[in-house]
């Protein structure tokens, strides 16, 4: 068989791996949709509806039919872009996702560059003194970004930075007084701000951004620095440094330019994977922030048993890490001359 | 050469003191170790160790700072915030101990019998087990307990059926390794049935790696079930669980800092201990290691 004909059915297997890792995930949350104990009916007719309106709603919803055909139903809807409205919005739940999708990606994005800036060179630092006193250094400073309680953590750091010294933006993507002075065009402040040219409301939005995406950055850190020292530490024992020194390369040159060389295209694979994580501290970081994206949007419709929106969340979720873990192979094969 | 054995001890026994020597060695592991003992201490003795009893009001004493009889100050309702972080430590070991029997045999379930049966009965449990993997577990665990209704027991439930695929996937690469062993081959001679080797001769190999990987797990749902419980879809109040506590001190934190920093420390030591055990016991286990010290 010819190398491309190989290609092509590897890309072909993972296609159907993937088609299939979708269905199971849509049959996932359609089993958890409907496993709960609220009722959907009463949800939307209220408590006083006499049982006529009650049987024509639940007939409606296609709750009488058989479980497969309600499933097939929610998968014709799904693949139709039909997620269903918010009862809460009273909107199609993706219209509201979609709306709130920007702040969680500006946050996240803000977390991922602070992450990788911190997790990179500490990784490196501690794998080029494995055993010695900055390693142990490194090896605390990161278990304890992967220990702490965001949630915890995040309030502390108002109390600290905001309420008693003032370092910093509270609550929100930017001042009250700032709130509406910007025309949402992209949904990213920062962007949208300087669209405008409100020089002011952009200070605002990086005031309010850095405390959230410094914690959510310090968090996803401590995973970023695990993984790049194990790599360097793979690259240094190889025999190809001790060549390159003996050609008389010095010390940095030989770990900048050979070793981190080499495990690049490792690390975009696990910042891509890490970038998928921080959309589970943000569900925690945005509600002690008040920070209206998608975190925010999923814990509220949680509380109120909002199903439709709560399980079209955790479905993007789903899909947005299967498209990450995608990417991140890709990247992989696109870059890495052995994979050829 | 066979070198005779150093000590009397059985083997298992003697495996088990060489990586308990090799962690308190380490002191970053020994505080660890440390950490979970007065938890557990804690946990145990918690009518004798708390000052108060933790459910009881006292509406004129409300917000005290720490010191003056309360060493960690009180809360809104006034009620002793030591004393409820003391018996938080039980519902913390009961997470632990409920998550761990239910995420463990799990996984060790699904786990021997894809690697032992393998085929088609392999692929598809893989692939259940990338779906739940796909997710990050506090999402997965959030749309359960919301499917369920918020209380303790079902974060717990929820907790366990999201934590087992990492430990499926543990069980399931042993099992491979261990098929083609001439024991099992000797125990299918013996017309022993798939069951029975998965269960006799198969599980016990697999227990030991399966116990450390929930130990490394354990700081993550500790996490998750603090998370849970300040997003309110944990444990109830009035009981007095470190996440929940967080949670309804948020709205007095800036006059009153004690509310949220005591819980959110005791989470923050727990969730630090087991990672640092962790840690520890994967330079423990890691053979190149163990020759090299």
């Amino acid at each position: 068989m010819s190398i491309s004909r190989m290609r092509l059915r590897g890309a072909l297997g993972q296609a159907g791996t993937i088609a299939v890792t979708l269905l199971g995930l849509l049959l996932l949350t359609f089993v958890i949709g409907r496993m709960m104990p609220a009722d959907p009916v009463r949800a939307i007719v209220g408590e006083e509806a006499s049982p006529e309106i009650y049987q024509q709603v639940f007939q409606q919803l296609g709750l009488d039919r058989p479980l497969w055909e309600q499933f097939l139903r929610y998968l014709g809807d799904v693949l139709t872009g039909d997620f269903g409205t918010s009862i809460r919005t009273g909107k199609p739940v993706i219209e509201d996702i979609l709306h709130v999708m920007p702040a969680t990606i500006e946050l996240a994005t803000f977390a991922i560059l602070i992450g990788a800036g911190l997790g990179i060179p500490l990784g490196v630092t501690a794998a080029v003194n494995k055993d010695r006193w900055p390693d142990h250094l490194v090896r605390v400073f990161s278990l304890f970004g992967h220990s702490m309680p965001i949630f915890w953590t995040g309030m502390i750091a108002l109390i600290v930075f905001y309420a008693h010294l003032g370092w910093v933006g509270g609550s929100g993507r930017m001042s009250q007084f700032y709130i509406g002075m910007v025309p949402d065009v992209t949904g990213f402040l920062l962007i949208d701000s300087l669209i405008a040219g409100q020089m002011d409301v952009f200070a605002s939005a990086v005031n309010h951004l850095i405390l959230p995406a410094a914690l959510l950055g310090y968090s996803s850190s401590a995973y970023i620095t695990r993984m790049t020292r194990s790599f360097m530490l793979d690259q240094l024992g190889q025999e190809y440094m001790v060549t390159a020194r003996v050609k008389g390369l010095s010390r940095r040159q030989t770990i900048w330019r050979h070793a981190f060389g080499n495990i690049r295209v490792q690390l975009v694979t696990i910042i891509a994977l890490a970038y998928g994580g921080l959309l589970e501290g943000a569900v925690l970081i945005e509600t002690v922030f008040a920070w209206p994206g998608f975190g925010q949007y999923l814990t509220n419709n949680l509380i109120i048993g909002d199903m439709n929106a709560v399980m079209t969340c955790v479905l993007i979720v789903g899909v947005i890490f299967i498209a990450l873990n995608l990417l991140s192979d890709l990247l992989y094969r696109l870059f890495d001359p052995r994979t050829k | 050469m066979t070198a005779l054995p150093a000590s009397r001890l059985p083997a298992p026994l003697l495996a088990a003191r060489n990586i308990l020597t090799f962690l308190l060695r380490s002191p970053t592991s020994a505080f660890g170790l440390l950490v979970l003992s007065i938890l557990i201490l804690t946990a145990a003795f918690a009518p004798w160790i708390a000052t108060h009893d933790p459910y009881a009001q006292d509406l004129n004493n409300v917000l005290q700072a720490p010191g003056n009889g309360h060493l960690f100050g009180t809360d809104e309702l006034g009620r002793d915030i030591f004393s409820r972080l003391v018996w938080g430590a039980r519902i913390t070991l009961t997470i632990i101990f409920l998550v761990s029997i239910v995420v463990g045999p799990i996984g060790l379930i699904v786990g021997t019998t894809s690697g032992y049966l393998g085929g088609r009965f392999d692929t598809v449990m893989m692939r259940i087990t990338d779906i739940f993997l796909s997710f990050p577990s506090l999402i997965l665990s959030l749309a359960f307990v919301a499917a369920l209704g918020p209380s303790l027991n079902n974060a717990i439930i929820a907790i366990g059926l999201t934590a087992w695929p990492p430990i499926a996937r543990l069980a399931r690469a042993e099992t491979m390794t261990f098929r083609k062993a001439d024991y099992i081959a000797a125990a299918r001679l013996q017309g022993a049935s798939p069951l029975r080797i998965i269960v006799k001769s198969i599980m016990p190999m697999c227990l030991p790696s399966v116990l450390i990987r929930l130990t490394l797990n354990m700081a993550t749902v500790i996490l998750t079930a603090a998370g849970l419980g300040f997003l309110g879809l944990g444990a109830q109040p009035p009981l007095p669980e470190w996440g929940a506590m967080i949670a309804t001190g948020r709205r007095y934190m800036i006059d009153s800092w004690w509310l949220v920093t005591f819980p959110g420390l005791s989470i923050l030591c727990v969730s630090l201990a087991f990672n640092l055990l962790g840690d520890g016991l994967r330079d423990a286990l890691d053979p190149k290691q163990m020759n090299r010290r």
